[in-house]
């Protein structure tokens, strides 16, 4: 078994790599304070797959999504979308990714058709075609019905929907979904992901989408990179993963992807499965779903 | 066991884009660049404080109650007893004015408090992530409060006008009100956001803003001359945004003499300082 999960960036294929990968990260670490939230991460997301960035809450996944999409700062290290670097040039990386943070965020006090209409407007969608783009990002996401209904009687998983076509709106070549199916029931969670799965059909944008559930990563993802303690443990298609284990543990037995975590996090998992913090926004989280 | 090689991505279905209907959302929205940015920003802001207030205008109501007490049991008791020199106006009149900039400032402070709820609410974030340089951001937050405050004292202006008050209606000097209205009020907004971005949370912005705003109306000329005043009291006075904004409006509402372009100058700086110290601190928010 090899420790090394990077790629690593040869200096002579760079430019070649750049223009392929949607995101590169090397060597990325961030901290708040005393807590390493990331620690020498190195990552690269191919242009055009569905990419699962998966963890127990704590991992430091939302803080790699959050360096990647320039709202934190890269103290070290180097973060790359479509070749821009994300500390540098800011707003063309913000042109070229739609963005759904974790927690569930839609202004209550408008429409859904005017929460995606403020971010058409920020995204400098011409008046002209405003109209008829906000409505098929509304279709696309199937909230053409509630469209004028205000965004504060949506249930959680009509507001993850509402946020997919705030993102798409400016036909982004990357989407990053932080957590889309947290907190919502089993419903809603495939809805949102039969969503996600039908646009980047229609679209062929990459995503890079993080979970701590294993079974939607098994489910939809091309390749998964499995992170802990803001590291990355391993990284591949989910099959081969399970693979792998399979023929090292050599009983017979047929493991999930929770298993891989499993043996790759090492002990530790259980008793430390994320902070009180975590936790907690977690709950909040579900409690507006609720 | 790890493969560092990316995966075949999986095979795009061959019902195209047009199955889904999202011809328009293939191809990205063209940029606009340099200046445009900016006013561009400002509109799409005021757009949706607008939407807002059609949606909902209890605010609008329940906010017309505190300045119409005012001018009603202030206001009227104080014409009677003429207790404060007025350079000969009834007390009422001279009121009116502070009682419109001080039912603008209330709105701003509060607007900028606003902000750490957009956070709280992961709104911001979502802003954060939109080609919106910071300084636009704040910039358009800042008109947008200055947009709320106006249509609030648009019902002052009605108020006191029921009241008595002869008010102005020429309409060049009702737009330099609006101009003025809405610098202060950026300014204000931009003064809550900018203590937002040093306090962090909601509990101490809440106790921030409520120890400033009563302090700030005070510490002006808004129910008194300057005349009047302690040596103190004038010093703060005299650095207080809100008293150039009385000043102001007394001077186009009224006809008393007054200082515009001074009032002005000063307005036009507080605001650009405000929307700089905001836009600075705005990505603590971001955290
Ligand atoms: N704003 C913050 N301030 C302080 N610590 C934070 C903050 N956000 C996250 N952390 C800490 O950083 C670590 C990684 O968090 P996060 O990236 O949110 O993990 P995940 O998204 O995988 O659940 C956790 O230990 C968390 O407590
Ligand atoms: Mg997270």
């Amino acid at each position: 078994m090899s420790d090394d999960a990077q790629t690593v960036a040869d200096p002579g294929t760079t430019a070649g790599e750049a223009a392929r990968d949607a995101v590169t990260c090397s060597d990325l670490s961030y901290s708040f304070g005393q807590v390493k939230a990331v620690d020498g991460l190195d990552l690269s997301v191919a242009s055009g797959e569905i990419f699962g960035l998966l963890g127990p809450n704590g991992a430091g996944k939302s803080t790699v999504i959050r360096c990647v999409t320039t709202l934190l700062p890269v103290p070290s290290g180097m973060v790359r979308v479509f070749g821009h670097d994300a500390a540098r040039e800011r707003m063309a990386v913000r042109r070229l990714l739609g963005y759904v943070p974790q927690q569930l965020s839609a202004d209550a006090s408008l429409t859904g058709r005017e929460n995606v209409a403020l971010f058409a407007r920020l995204f400098d969608v011409s008046r002209r075609e405003r109209a008829a783009r906000v409505t098929e990002a509304l279709e696309a996401v199937g909230l053409a019905d509630a469209a004028d209904r205000m965004a504060g009687t949506y249930s959680g998983g009509m507001v993850r929907r509402l946020e997919l076509a705030q993102a798409l709106i400016s036909a982004p070549r990357l989407l990053m979904l932080d957590e889309p199916t947290i907190g919502l029931d089993p419903i809603a969670r495939t809805s949102v992901w039969e969503h996600i799965m039908a646009v980047r059909a229609a679209t062929g944008m990459t995503v890079l989408v993080t979970t701590h559930y294993m079974d939607e990563a098994e489910q939809y993802c091309d390749r998964v990179a499995l992170m802990h303690q803001g590291r990355i443990r391993a990284l591949g298609t989910p099959d081969q993963l399970v693979a792998d284990l399979r023929a090292r543990r050599d009983d017979g037995s047929t493991p999930t992807l929770e298993d891989v975590f499993r043996d790759v996090a090492g002990s530790g998992l259980d008793e430390e499965g994320g902070e009180f913090r975590d936790v907690r926004r977690t709950r909040r989280t579900a409690s507006r779903v609720g | 066991m790890m493969s560092a090689e990316p995966a075949e991505p999986r095979p795009v279905s061959v019902d195209g884009p047009g199955a889904l209907g999202l011809d328009l959302l293939l191809v990205p929205p063209r940029a606009r660049s340099g200046w445009r940015v900016l006013p561009a920003r400002v509109a799409a802001m005021c757009v949706v404080e607008l939407q807002k207030l059609r949606h909902d205008r209890t605010e609008l109501y329940t906010r017309a109650v505190q300045p119409a007490l005012w001018l009603l049991i202030f206001g009227e008791t104080f014409t009677r007893i003429r207790a404060i020199p007025t350079g000969g106006i009834p007390y009422l009149d001279y009121l009116a004015p502070g009682i419109i900039a001080q039912s603008a400032m209330f709105i701003a402070i509060f607007y900028g408090i606003m902000i750490i709820w957009e956070r709280d609410a992961g709104v911001l974030t979502k802003l954060l992530v939109t080609p919106t340089p910071r300084a636009a951001l704040v910039t358009g937050k800042a008109f947008a409060a200055g947009v709320k405050a106006l249509i609030q004292a648009v019902v002052v202006v009605v108020i006191a006008a029921a009241l008595g008050v002869s008010l102005t209606w020429n309409p060049l000097r009702l737009i330099g009100v609006a101009a003025v209205v809405i610098l202060g009020s950026a300014f204000f907004s931009c003064l809550s956001m900018t203590i937002a971005g040093i306090v962090l949370t909601r509990d101490r912005l809440m106790g921030v803003g409520q120890a400033i705003t009563m302090p700030l109306f005070f510490a002006s000329n808004a129910l008194y001359p300057v005349a009047i005043m302690p040596d103190w009291l004038r010093a703060v006075s005299t650095i207080n945004p809100l008293s150039y904004q009385v000043d102001a409006l007394r001077g186009l509402l009224l006809g008393t003499p007054s200082h515009l372009p001074l009032d002005f100058v000063v307005l036009i700086a507080a605001a650009a300082i405000g929307i700089t110290a905001a836009s600075c601190l705005l990505g603590r928010l971001a955290r």
